[in-house]
């Protein structure tokens, strides 16, 4: 099989796109494409939605069905539309800020209730659109527009996030290693139940000229020299983890998804 | 054609007769608005609880699985409107209920459906606020904020019930308007109305009018879902069939697809305020009684309405004629309906349970300002009684 390029999803004419030179977002979109490609997802029974921001803007650049939404909403928008549609591949394109931190409360009940869908986050660590502010992600002591003097508070870790609060599907990628990242949303894309997948990208052009990644080849080898597979990760004693970035797949199980569980609820209430 | 010959009696719907079946039943207001919900076709229900609309997700949550339709609890209104956005966009008939603080929640993406022109039903039972105010007691406050509550340029429809019959014939109406105008529909119950019992005959499963949405039927590569036919309407697939479409809160062109040109942006906000404009009078709804010869008009809606009626039968008995005109539908305001019957009104007392007179300033602006426009306003979560509206018909009457 030729190599997919994911370029059947992409509308005609519309590029070059909106985002800056070495951001994540284009690299996240690009191995999405390519494996709905791979999956041989039509056009017609996928939906991506997408929240706002720099990452919310990629429904701009697809013909599948799209719905872009209101800040922080997309996995709600979303679980209507797998809830009364089981058969679509429901997709859900979000920042960090959409994600979980304005909408951390649909986050975790996303997971709690295992809606079959697929969630991709791209943790640029900050607020890219409105300007590089603080973010729920955003570390310890790291400098954004708004926290001049270093955050005070501290980020969230997505991926332990969605595993405690009931994921069937749980990986991290970063953009360093884009052919991973396209197995990992194939893994993520077939997972029944609700998946996720967080890109660890700093936003370069408000996060990292503020943090120590002055330009964008700094930001990848910092995420390569951090990055550390899963397994070795959990190898590792707990005073070396420290600066450490677990990459690859977290949780992977099989809990009965909403619409299963749904499925029985309705049969017992027409039985009864 | 005069505003009270286009005005519709309790029992009829769209010019149907609601009362067919010999179906009788003791019901509540919220029971009754489930069920119309569910007669309209409604198959999707997603909400948070929150008093006093609550029995309506507890009558969902029982009905719809047997429908084979779904009731979801959210984690909030939020999430509950937009999960109904997400679902009527899949093909679902699809509602929520709430009420005040759950209301204000709903607003930012009830704008969406706004401008997505994604049709839905709010229920908002009203009850008395600011803020937790008091959760359990009836108001009529929330006048304004459906109809401005979200940021922009936008309208909608609002239709607000005064009995358990019409709580059924509206919640209907309400869907059928969602699903003909591409538009969200607030239906909004006081909690007196939400709340109380009376026996109800429901309608046969054919009585009353079902409507469901304009589908496209062209070439799928030449569909655009915003692309309106002559009636102003765009046909709207659903998500899963052979149409691909894209739905964005941005300001979007006839494809669906994100624009920002001004002659765009525009075109967008005409569009959704003209296709409700040039509908206007199929969608305005109003009921009359005893309008036929008055000097005294009683402009009602909701619960005041029942005491409205006692009051003008009352002033009647003592020799002063009044009538009332039942605002069924709040927004677009029943302004052409209001200035007609206004005009031939010596007097208008607008009774409504709010302070600052939300109706009144409405009726106001159609009948102009040299009109005797006496306002009851009760605001301490009580009813307005008939004696209080008997006051302002006899006051130098
Ligand atoms: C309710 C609401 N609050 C705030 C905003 C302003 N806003 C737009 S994008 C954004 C943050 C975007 O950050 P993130 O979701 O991380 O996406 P990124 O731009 O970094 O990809 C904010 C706060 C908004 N659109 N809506
Ligand atoms: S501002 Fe940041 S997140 Fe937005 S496109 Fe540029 S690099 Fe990407």
């Amino acid at each position: 099989m030729a190599h997919a390029t994911g370029m059947k999803y992409l509308k005609g004419g519309i590029l070059p796109h909106m985002w800056c030179a070495g951001c994540g977002i284009g690299i996240m979109l690009g191995a999405l494409l390519r494996a709905f490609e791979e999956l041989d997802y039509a056009a017609t029974d996928t939906v991506v939605v997408t929240g706002i921001g720099c990452t919310g803007k990629a429904d701009d650049y697809l013909v599948t069905n799209a719905l872009h939404t209101t800040h922080g909403r997309a996995l709600a928008y979303a679980t209507g539309i797998k809830a009364y549609n089981p058969k679509l591949h429901v997709v859900v394109l979000m920042g960090d800020g959409d994600g979980v931190t304005i909408g951390g409360n649909h986050f975790i009940h996303a997971c709690r209730r295992n809606m079959d869908l697929t969630a991709i986050i791209l943790n640029n660590f900050n607020f890219g659109m409105t300007g590089g502010q603080v973010s729920g992600t955003t570390p310890q002591e790291c400098h954004t527009s708004t926290t001049i003097y270093g955050n005070p508070e501290r980020g969230f870790d997505i991926c332990a996030l969605a595993e405690t609060a009931g994921a069937n599907y749980v990986a991290r990628c970063i953009p360093y290693y884009g052919w991973e990242m396209k197995e990992t949303m194939k893994e993520a894309l077939t997972q029944k139940g609700f998946s996720v997948v967080e890109v660890v990208s700093p936003c370069p052009t408000h996060f990292g000229r503020r943090n120590e990644m002055k330009g964008i080849p700094d930001m990848l080898h910092w995420l390569r020299d951090r990055a550390v597979a899963v397994d070795a990760y959990r190898n590792l004693p707990e005073s070396e983890r420290g600066e450490r970035l677990a990459i690859g797949t977290f949780v992977s199980r099989d809990f009965p998804d909403f619409n299963t569980r749904y499925e029985s609820v309705r049969s017992r209430a027409q039985q009864g | 054609m005069s505003a009270a010959s286009r005005s519709f009696r309790c029992n009829t719907v769209n010019g149907k007769d609601t009362l067919l079946s010999k179906e009788i039943r003791l019901m509540q207001g919220n029971e009754a608005i489930a069920e119309g919900a569910i007669y309209a076709g409604a198959r999707f229900y997603a909400g948070y609880p929150i008093t006093p609309s609550s029995e309506i997700a507890e009558v969902c949550s029982q009905k719809l699985p047997k429908l084979g339709g779904m009731y979801i609890q959210m984690e909030d209104e939020i999430a509950s409107i937009a999960a109904v956005i997400g679902a009527s966009l899949a093909g679902a008939k699809a509602f929520t209920a709430t009420s005040g603080p759950g209301f204000s929640l709903m607003q930012e993406n009830l704008g969406l459906a706004v401008m997505g022109e994604v049709p839905c039903v709010v229920v908002n039972v009203q009850r008395a606020g600011p803020s937790t105010g008091l959760a359990t007691r009836p108001a009529q406050s929330d006048i304004m904020q459906v109809r401005w509550g979200r940021h922009g340029d936008q309208t909608l429809i609002a239709l607000c019930p005064s009995s358990v019959k019409e709580c059924f014939a509206l919640t209907v109406t309400a869907f059928n308007f969602a699903e003909r105008y591409r538009v969200p529909v607030v239906l909004m119950p006081d909690e007196i109305v939400g709340h109380m019992r009376e026996n109800v005959e429901l309608p046969a499963p054919d009585a009353l009018e079902v409507v469901n949405r304009k589908t496209p039927t062209g070439h799928p590569a030449d569909y655009k879902p915003f692309q309106a036919d002559e009636d102003g309407i765009a046909p709207l697939a659903a998500y899963g069939s052979e149409y691909v479409f894209h739905v964005s809160s941005s300001m979007h062109g006839l494809d669906g697809y994100s624009n920002n040109d001004p002659n765009n942006a525009a075109w967008r906000i005409r569009q959704l305020h003209e296709k409700i404009a040039r509908h206007r009078d199929e969608i305005v709804l109003t009921q009359t009684f005893d309008t036929d010869d008055m000097d005294v008009l009683l402009v009602t809606i909701g619960a005041t309405t029942r005491s409205g009626r006692a009051a003008a039968i009352e002033a009647r008995k003592r020799g002063v004629k009044a009538g009332v005109l039942q605002l069924q539908t709040v927004w677009p305001f029943p302004d052409r309906e209001v200035a007609e019957l206004g005009q031939r009104a010596k007097r208008i007392v607008v009774p409504e349970m709010n302070y600052s007179g939300q109706i009144a300033d409405e009726v106001l602006k159609a009948v102009g300002p040299d009109m005797d426009l006496r306002r009851v306003n009760r605001y301490n979560g009580t009813i307005i009684n008939p004696q209080d509206i008997l006051a302002e018909i006899f006051d130098a009457a």
